[in-house]
């Protein structure tokens, strides 16, 4: 794979996609649909070559030897005068374990959300062109090793996402839409903020010896670079490193969303159509998490350490208190919505052990969440656009009149609450091991478990409520899942027993990497001092 | 005055002498067709172009022209640097960029044979701000400022069809000429304390002790508020939405970008060449600790930035909301001054090139489509971004950038602005702006909105647009874009151009 810019295809096909949509004219709309398509099937191509060559026993995180399919060149490079000194920002791509799930995600459900954007009538061009967009954005979240990078494609995935639900969303889309846009917003010029300050702090020697400030995740992960008098160094003993890392949590727990930033999701996703839904909850989500793993667990090991228990009170509350406000639901897409906050809590839970087999657990689960809800999304949408309504209780017997719908939907229910043999249960049971395992998290983790058992009541009652007992006359007429949506749901279901039954096969990818942040993590506490509190 | 170096002072000001060449030529041409004046505009851009060559020939040329006396005293009136020079292009570039515009403007083209005042004017307005932006005497600064804000009266009311651009006038002149009585007084007050006009000597003055702090203080709050006046800094701004909604939009552009650049590089000269004694290896500027200029101008940025942002929430009038956003951009550059370092002053440079793009962009689309419908109106906006979407989205990616989102222009300058506060450890003051910037977002994702998502009541009318017209939004759009993801040569170009005229 020497020299072969995988990474850059990944990220920058769906851009050419989004340039040949713009340029075809916009009454071609089936054109415009396989255009999109083929972008994205490219991609999934492209992800499983990258697959195949991904050697497991490189770790990646901090050490830039051990980074695969690294890309690195000169992007901005300014000489300045002696008070800025040469500001060099490079184009640095690369994956590790961490990163390797979670572009394998963005590629299968960019493609799965492209099939599930068929029915999409109102302004074809606009919708696939912003689609791609977005697909780019996520894409290059995933894969960026330089700050700067990284924040530009974090907002690049703004805008496309405001307008596909302010424009195709539902009924209150466009404060839906607005509340969005904010709340990230909100979250990411902290991050700015940090981005800057982490620059001011740390120094890379460039080829000819002279010093430069960095915003290279591997240069500000090496406490050997940082200055002594940096506004965020370990160095210095008056930092601001607390304060930044609260700030820069903030900008990704907005995302993931933690309680209480959770707000704007239910209101996105109701307003969202299917398939934006389906990003929304099998990527977005993963970028705050992602991110906190990728950037403020390495960047900043004491303060992680030190507040990791809190991560984990977190975590806890947002899977009981998700898991309870889905039980209240009458609206199944806001059902869906609240379990994806109750299964994002798995993964904080997760992360806070900071034990390999908990971060293990936290990475598959932001996968499994990912294919799991994305399915649920899709049930969703499948009957809403038949019946056109979404209301728990005006629905009964499905199961008679859609009988292979039902079990497509049975296997996503019985994954999400965590049955064995489905992949959901490896991943929550590996959280629960890691977690259980620390001793401060071990209560958290008790409370936590009764998650399991709300989500399987609001699951079960839901799947009462909707698909058994009797059929109410006004639905008799509505059709089984076309071959369209068999495409759809297939590949999700094969994934989810597939994982379910040999979950090695995603977690070799991931382990070794883990273990070298986990030893990382460990080796770096105790040795920076925190400062700031 | 010292005559014998006249000669010298002038080849030093020739971009100012082809403006003012350039100008009587206008009146003459006029003069000539009385009927067509076609022709005008062509020489207007003649002149803007020649003198820019000018200024980028020699863009590293130094020197004080019109120096007071030949022995005793070597300042001048006029200090000509790099700093003025790169304010200067600003200036020609903003002017063409405007002449263009004017001549797009329907509103401008109805003044039929008036075309040669309005013209006549405008030279009149830019050649007070090149004076401007280098007078280095505070005689000079009130005198440019003067020929300036004249100047711009009379455009603010030039079409005198409706109301509201008269009462743009009046209140502008009012306004105008209690701000510039309350500077001359500060002036006046100087000159008693220090017994000189001239900046540098006041700096040599200040230095040397012995000046009364109440009195300097008290003076030099009258002079801020002249010049604050000019970049409608809060809470000197009050004639600014009333000003910008009257005057005619080619105007209203003009003095948002090319007014303001002067504004701010005299208040930065004034503070450089006035109170700085040194600058350190790092930039940092070491002050005459007579006056607490990082308190007032940290209290003038907040207030301006924040109150230009929540004022422009509740508007429905995009001219209006255009005011009030530009002054909050007022408010974010006032943060590159209030480091008091180099690279303040040049995230100040940086800005002002890509607001002068998102600026003139964002009026001109604003133009466009006022000329079309009549209607500035943010309701009347309902549905245009399907009819016309090459305007929908020119108009989308230049509000992004306003906001400061990547991959624009916008984030840039937003960048290098909060770059010269981190360095500066004014971290508070960073918060604050990347706040302001999170409202800023909402009344301009407000005109998408309109433009998007809401249901047009009715049939919403195509707008035509000339080949001129989507070559003038595209000329504005590739840079904005551009820049956003490739800014050295923009920055390279400013930081080259950061000398001051020291001693």
């Amino acid at each position: 794979m020497d020299g072969f810019p995988i990474l850059t295809l990944l990220t920058f096909i769906p851009v050419i996609g989004m340039i040949i949509v713009l340029a075809m004219p916009g009454k071609m709309e089936k054109e415009i649909k396989y255009v999109t398509l083929l972008s994205t099937a490219i991609q999934v191509i492209l992800a499983v070559i990258l697959l195949s060559n991904f050697d497991y026993s490189a770790g990646g995180i901090f050490q830039k030897d051990s980074f695969q399919f690294i890309e690195k060149y000169k992007w901005i490079e300014i000489f300045g005068g002696s008070w800025i000194g040469t500001i060099k920002i490079d184009y640095f791509v690369g994956a590790d374990g961490l990163s390797v799930p979670m572009i394998l995600l963005t590629a299968l459900i960019s493609f799965i959300a492209t099939l599930s954007s068929w029915n999409i009538n109102k302004s074809v061009k606009g919708y696939f062109a912003l689609f791609l967009l977005l697909d780019a954005a996520m894409m290059g979240v995933f894969v960026s090793l330089n700050f700067f990078l990284f924040y530009i494609f974090w907002e690049l995935m703004l805008l496309p996402m405001y307008f596909l639900i302010g424009i195709w969303g539902g009924p209150r889309k466009e404060y839906a839409a607005i509340k969005f846009f904010i709340y990230t917003l909100v979250g990411s010029v902290f991050m700015l903020l940090v981005m800057i300050g982490l620059y001011f702090s740390a120094t890379e020697t460039l080829a000819n010896g002279s010093k430069a400030f960095s915003f290279d995740f591997l240069v500000l992960m090496d406490k050997a670079n940082y200055l002594k008098d940096g506004i965020l160094s370990p160095l210095n003993p008056h930092n601001l490193r607390f304060i930044a890392y609260i700030a820069l949590f903030i900008g990704f727990a907005i995302k993931i969303p933690m309680f209480p930033f959770h707000t704007w999701l239910p209101d996105a996703h109701v307003e969202a159509p299917t398939p934006i839904s389906v990003i929304l909850a099998g990527v977005l989500l993963k970028m705050g998490t992602y991110g906190i793993l990728r950037i403020s667990y390495p960047i900043f090991p004491q303060i992680t350490n030190d507040i990791a228990w809190y991560i984990g009170l977190f975590g806890m509350i947002n899977i009981i208190y998700g898991a309870l406000v889905a039980l209240a639901q009458k609206d199944f897409k806001k059902l869906i919505a609240y379990s994806s906050v109750s299964h994002m809590g798995y993964v904080m839970l997760g992360m806070a052990s900071l034990t390999t087999t908990g971060i293990n657990g936290a990475i598959f689960q932001m996968f499994n969440h990912g294919t799991i809800t994305a399915m649920l999304f899709l049930i969703v949408g499948v009957v809403y656009d038949r019946a056109h309504t979404r209301g728990l209780y005006e629905f009964g017997g499905l199961a008679n009149q859609m009988p292979v719908y039902t079990g497509f939907v049975t296997v996503a229910f019985f994954a999400a609450i965590g049955l064995p043999s489905l992949s959901g249960f490896v991943s929550e049971a590996l959280v629960f091991v890691g977690a259980f395992g620390v001793d401060t998290l071990r209560t958290l983790t008790m409370i936590s478990a009764l998650g399991i058992l709300l989500g399987a009541a609001y699951m079960l009652w839901t799947l009462q409520r909707v698909f058994f007992g009797q059929l109410p006359e006004k639905w008799k007429s509505l059709t089984d899942i076309d071959a369209r949506e068999y495409a759809m749901f297939i590949p999700l279901t094969i994934i989810i027993i597939f994982l379910g039954v040999y979950p090695s096969a995603m977690l070799n990818i991931m382990n070794t990497s883990v273990n070298t942040l986990v030893e990382f993590l460990s080796v770096n506490i105790g040795n920076i001092s925190i400062g700031g509190l | 005055m010292d005559f014998s170096s006249l000669y010298d002072s002038l080849a030093l000001i020739k971009p100012e002498i082809i403006i003012s060449v350039t100008l009587v030529l206008i009146v003459v041409l006029d003069l000539i067709y009385d009927k067509n004046k076609k022709l005008v505009p062509y020489l207007a851009l003649l002149g803007l172009i020649v003198s820019g060559i000018y200024i980028l020939s020699d863009i590293a040329n130094e020197g004080f022209a019109f120096k007071m006396s030949a022995t005793s005293n070597k300042f001048g009136l006029l200090a000509l640097d790099s700093f003025g020079s790169y304010f200067k292009l600003l200036i020609i570039l903003t002017s063409v960029l405007i002449v263009f515009f004017a001549k797009h403007s329907v509103e401008i083209e109805n003044t039929g044979k008036r075309q040669g005042e309005f013209y006549t004017l405008l030279f009149g307005m830019i050649l007070g701000m090149m004076f401007m932006v280098s007078a280095s005497d505070l005689i000079m600064i009130y005198v440019s400022m003067e020929l300036l804000s004249f100047s711009s009266y009379v455009l603010a009311g030039f079409i005198k069809l409706r109301d509201r651009n008269s009462e743009a006038s009046l209140k502008y002149i009012i306004f105008g000429g209690v701000a510039s009585g309350v500077m001359l007084f500060g002036i006046s007050l100087i000159y008693g304390l220090t017994g000189t006009t001239n900046l540098y000597s006041i700096n040599a003055a200040l230095q040397s002790g012995n000046i009364n702090l109440i009195v300097l203080g008290f003076s030099l709050l009258l002079i801020v508020a002249g010049i604050g006046y000019k970049i409608s800094a809060v809470p000197f701004h009050f004639w600014t939405p009333d000003v910008y909604e009257g005057a005619p939009i080619s105007i209203t552009a003009f003095l948002s970008v090319a007014s303001k650049a002067a504004g701010f590089a005299i208040l930065i000269r004034f503070i450089k060449t006035a109170f700085v004694t040194n600058v350190d290896g790092s930039g940092n500027w070491l002050l005459v600790p007579v006056f607490d200029w990082k308190t007032l101008i940290s209290v003038f940025a907040i207030l301006t930035m924040t109150l230009g942002n929540f004022a422009a929430l509740w508007q429905d009038n995009l001219k209006r909301m255009l005011a009030y956003s530009s002054i909050a951009h007022a408010g974010y550059l006032l943060l590159g001054v209030v480091v008091f370092s180099q690279i303040g002053i040049e995230a100040i440079l940086i800005y002002f090139a890509i607001y002068m793009l998102m600026n003139l962009g964002s009026f001109y689309i604003v133009m466009l489509i006022a000329d079309k419908t009549g209607s500035e109106d943010i309701h009347d906006y309902s549905g245009l971004g399907y009819v016309t979407p090459f305007l929908g989205v020119s108009f989308a990616v230049f509000l992004v950038s306003l906001t400061g989102l990547p991959p624009t222009a916008g984030f840039i300058g937003k960048l290098y602005l909060f770059i010269a506060l981190i360095d500066a450890k004014m971290t508070t003051l960073a918060v604050i702006a990347v706040l302001n910037s999170v409202v800023s977002l909402y009344y301009y994702i407000r005109v998408l909105k309109h433009m998007f998502l809401t249901k047009p009541n009715g049939e919403v009318k195509e707008i035509k647009l000339s080949t001129a017209n989507v070559v003038y939004v595209i000329v504005l759009l590739i840079p904005v874009l551009v820049l956003g993801i490739y800014f050295s040569p923009l920055v390279n170009f400013a930081e080259s151009c950061l000398a001051f005229l020291s001693f």
